[in-house]
């Protein structure tokens, strides 16, 4: 479903604070199953989150995207990929404040122009299967940490991706919250998603629902037995 | 020089277009120069961040472009009493010697730009950008061409001093005044009239072709290209004078005043946008056998044929009608 | 078009207007600034167009060709015998001598213009005075309009004292052409100057039907060299070109207005706050492209710029033709002691919205483009790692 081939990603090359945050990794992640990315702060988890996303380009390396070549592509149509094929959940949920939740969730909609009642009733429902279909005229402000997380899950959804990204969701999560939110994981999966979560989190790493680990450490990924 | 607010507004308003332009252009010779879509790096990301603006840019300039034509007539127009012997925009644009030549830049320019934003458009829609060099040479052409534009509208609008005597319409578009207008105008009116239909249908018909068989794309530019330059010569050879009721009246600029309607923003508004769609329909041709831009092409040649056949439609349209209520029988 | 651009166009502008409600300080001083560029420019517009209809119609009655006799290059007296030569001329209708001059009147300190005037001249004594004369002219000072029976006393050429009656005022709608003017009969108007009865101040003459003032003109001036012929066009086009100047004149000092404006707009397009820059960075993290964004921040700019468009023209128009322009008058009308008050007739068209739209919201626009670019082009990964 994704492959990456020698992928390298450089911030600031030719700077004095020029930095690789990916050095030549290589990796392939098979549909409907579900992988966790390990590794400590700084060892380029985010970064490749952010390329398998498809919001960041590699310095150079091939990017494979359910059969379609993608590292060569243009912005504008990464954003175009990006939006059918990937639903993004992130650390801080990064909700838009001063408006609803309902709103929240059908923002990544917008552009494709969709009937609005279509596009609400599905919102609702997606509100409705996380238990939130009270809060979804609540402004984002007035909800707890929990109800945002299950905001921002929903708002992935809106545009039924086969991908799920999501990047350390348990952060802000006590621990039962967490063991909600990798329920929620689990049964997407069986709905026949794909999905990734970058966290060095236990609750996640170990969780019943996840399939295969993947570790990382400066940049590259440590096979199993510890051998970059 | 004369402190008409139309005046400023006109300088204005071009000086900001041209600078615009010129920015545009400054950044499309980067983008020649270094543009490689399979690269990742620094370089190239801020350059596809920088096509966005010159789209941006581009389009709000064609808005302007497309705009001060008609203002400039319309102060042209409003002028006119300023200027001893001018009724009309006719007039006030014989005052100096950059008038009309400012009006024939200006047109050619909004078809120029046109098609430049036609062609971004296919551009836009396909994966990797394929036209992007094409289109940013074309963009280094017409720089220059709105640059000279700007120039000779703002000579012409400052040299105009008021009391200076000029020709009205009926002097200046007149059978006997001995130019290559007068020429065009002592055409046997059964001759102007048989070639205005013919070239109609001629350029309806190809357009039909494009929208049905997705073929035959240049010869249709072509033909609505010179359809474009017949029509605007039956306006002022015998379109006008149904439109006035007068057999002496052809000028091409008082049809823009209340009294006909406003028809002549109708008119000239068709004329332009069918010469703009069908130019564009050839313009984009050549690239149909790129990859990426296979399955974008033909259809938007499909919509450009139709847009251009429905403003041909109306010109026609409403020349026939004018021709039928009009008072004035040509019968002779 | 088909429905899923409408649609998208819809969702967009309302995020776009949800999206400045929230952020109200700075866009509503915006708003301000742009409304009142736009207000003082289109009053600028507004009583230029309308003075200028006014003079033309107010002129559409002035004769067709003013004689009037040079001396040394300043309008003197023309003999009467002119008026019988003229009118011999081929295409010459009538010629009818006019009596008409400037006197200064001590007392008040303003320049009237006096008239003699036919119907007035079996009336010895009586005058009709014009609404600027009555409001200037106040005996024994107490703040009263001059009415019927009141008396000025008018100081002839050779000392004496020729008081005049007024026997009537004209109408206030006819202010503009008659505020100054003080219409007599013609043995008091010879007095007051000491003209004799052979000479008049200037000959009106009227051209027959069809006929050619110009032509009539270059005769006139062949056969009497010393006189000049005044065309009625002429005097329509110094006016119009003189409103035109003025307003343009006006246009360009205002153009001081216009660069707050803009280094405004610029400041505020510039200035992302963090918030507005989250907020962008997660739009585009959840999949809007770049040119979703750069359509936000359009119809941002349109919204602003309808606003201001329609506040400042609808207050420009209240304030030219409802409150009578009170801050160009004395530009716009000139100076002097008499000034008429009138209410000028609303004239707007086409053409002045498009020069006000060409002189602000272009300039707004041109300004805010790369700001908008560059707030568009923000890097989704940004978000990421925040």
């Amino acid at each position: 479903m994704i492959r990456l081939d020698n992928i390298r990603k450089v911030f600031n090359p030719g700077k004095p604070n020029e930095f690789v945050a990916i050095d030549g990794v290589n990796l392939t992640i098979d549909a409907h199953g579900a992988t966790a990315l390990k590794g400590p702060s700084g060892s380029g988890k985010t970064t490749l989150l952010s390329i398998l996303a498809c919001m960041a380009q590699p310095t150079s390396g091939g990017i494979t995207v359910q059969d379609r070549e993608i590292s060569s592509l243009s912005g504008q149509s990464l954003t175009g990929i990006r939006r059918k094929t990937f639903g993004v959940i992130f650390q801080q949920f990064h909700l838009i404040k001063g408006i609803t939740s309902l709103e929240n969730v059908m923002i990544p909609a917008y552009p494709l122009g969709e009937k609005f009642s279509t596009l609400q009733k599905r919102a609702m429902d997606l509100l409705d299967l996380l238990n939130l279909a009270g809060k979804a005229y609540s402004k984002v402000e007035w909800l707890s940490g929990g109800e945002a997380q299950r905001t921002a899950i929903a708002r992935a959804l809106i545009n039924n991706p086969a991908i799920i990204i999501a990047d350390e969701p348990t952060a802000h999560l006590d621990t039962r919250l967490s063991l909600e939110f990798m329920e929620i994981m689990r049964q997407l999966k069986k709905d026949g998603k794909t999905i990734i979560i970058a966290s060095h989190d236990p609750i996640v790493s170990e969780s019943g629902a996840i399939d295969r680990v993947v570790e990382m450490r400066d940049g590259r990924i440590v096979e199993p037995g510890g051998v970059a | 020089m004369m402190f008409h607010p139309g005046i400023l507004a006109l300088l204005l308003g071009s000086g900001l277009t041209a600078g615009m332009l010129c920015y545009s252009a400054y950044e499309g010779v980067r983008i020649i120069r270094g543009w490689d879509i399979r690269s990742g790096s620094e370089q190239q990301l801020e350059m596809e961040r920088r096509t966005y603006l010159v789209s941006t840019v581009m389009s709000y300039a064609m808005g302007f472009q497309l705009l001060s034509l008609f203002l400039f007539i319309y102060t042209a127009d409003s002028l006119s009493p300023l200027f001893v012997g001018a009724m009309c925009a006719a007039g006030s644009l014989k005052v100096n010697g950059f008038g009309y030549p400012t009006l024939i830049v200006k047109i050619v320019g909004c078809l120029l730009a046109g098609v430049w934003l036609i062609i971004n458009a296919a551009d836009n829609q396909a994966l990797d950008y394929p036209l992007i060099r094409i289109k940013y040479w074309l963009l280094l052409f017409i720089t220059p061409f709105i640059i000279v534009e700007t120039t000779l509208q703002a000579f012409y609008l400052l040299s105009l001093k008021p009391n200076i005597i000029t020709s009205c319409c009926a002097v200046l578009f007149n059978a006997d005044s001995g130019t290559i207008m007068s020429d065009l105008l002592a055409l046997p009116h059964a001759l102007s009239l048989a070639i205005f239909f013919t070239s109609a249908p001629i350029a309806m018909g190809l357009g039909l072709y494009v929208y049905l068989k997705e073929k035959g794309a240049v010869p249709f530019a072509i033909a609505t290209f010179c359809h474009f330059v017949i029509a605007i010569i039956a306006l002022i050879s015998f379109i006008s004078i149904y439109i006035y009721e007068l057999p002496t009246h052809h000028c091409p600029f008082c049809l823009l005043h209340q009294e006909y309607g406003y028809v002549g923003y109708v008119m000239y508004a068709a004329i332009l946008i069918g010469a703009v769609t069908g130019l564009g329909t050839g313009a984009i041709n050549p690239f149909r056998s790129i990859t990426t831009l296979r399955h974008i092409i033909p259809p938007m040649q499909r919509k450009l044929a139709l847009v251009s056949i429905v403003a041909t439609s109306v010109f026609v349209l409403i020349t026939v009608v004018a021709i039928f209520i009009s008072n004035l029988s040509m019968a002779a | 078009m088909n429905l899923s651009a409408i649609g998208k166009q819809r969702y967009i502008l309302d995020l776009a207007l949800s999206s400045m409600a929230r952020r109200k300080g700075k866009n509503i001083a915006l708003v301000m600034v742009y409304t009142f560029t736009l207000f003082m420019l289109a009053s600028v517009v507004f009583s230029v167009d309308s003075l200028k209809q006014e003079a033309a119609l107010t002129l559409q009655d002035t004769p067709e060709i003013t004689v009037q006799r040079q001396v040394a290059g300043r309008q003197d007296l023309i003999p009467l015998t002119y008026a019988e030569s003229i009118s011999r001329i081929k295409g010459v209708q009538s010629v009818e001598p006019r009596l008409w001059g400037y006197y200064y009147d001590a007392f008040s300190g303003a320049n009237y213009t006096l008239m003699a005037n036919t119907s007035l001249s079996d009336r010895t004594g009586d005058m009709v005075i014009g609404a600027g004369v009555a409001r200037r002219n106040d005996i024994g000072k107490t703040n009263r309009k001059l009415g019927k029976n009141d008396i000025i006393p008018f100081i002839t050429a050779d000392g004496a004292v020729l008081p005049l009656t007024v026997k009537g005022l004209f109408p206030p709608a006819s202010e503009l052409v008659t505020a100054d003017l003080v219409l007599m009969p013609e043995t008091d108007f010879r007095k007051i100057f000491t003209i004799h009865k052979d000479q008049a101040t200037d000959l009106v003459v009227k051209a027959g039907n069809g006929k050619d003032p110009v032509m009539i003109a270059g005769e006139i001036s062949r056969i009497h060299p010393d006189t000049r012929s005044i065309l009625r066009q002429d005097i329509l086009q110094t006016y119009q070109a003189v409103f035109d100047w003025r307003g343009g004149m006006i246009v360009m000092l205002l153009a001081g207005i216009l660069f707050p404006f803009v280094i405004l707009a610029w400041d505020k397009a510039t200035g992302l706050n963090a918030e507005e820059k989250r907020e962008i960075g997660i739009l585009k993290a959840v999949g809007w492209e770049t040119s979703d964004i750069l359509l936000m921040k359009f119809w941002e700019g349109a919204a602003i710029s309808l606003a201001a468009f329609f506040m400042g023209v609808l207050l420009a128009y209240g304030h030219i033709f409802l409150a009578s322009s009170i801050l160009f008058e004395s530009v716009l009308q000139g100076w002097s002691v008499l000034y008429p008050h009138f209410r000028l007739t609303p004239y707007v068209n086409g053409y002045q919205v498009a020069a006000l739209f060409f002189l602000t919201v272009i300039p707004y626009t041109v300004v805010t483009v790369v700001p908008s670019w560059r707030s568009a082009t923000i890097d989704p990964d940004s978000v990421m790692r925040i």
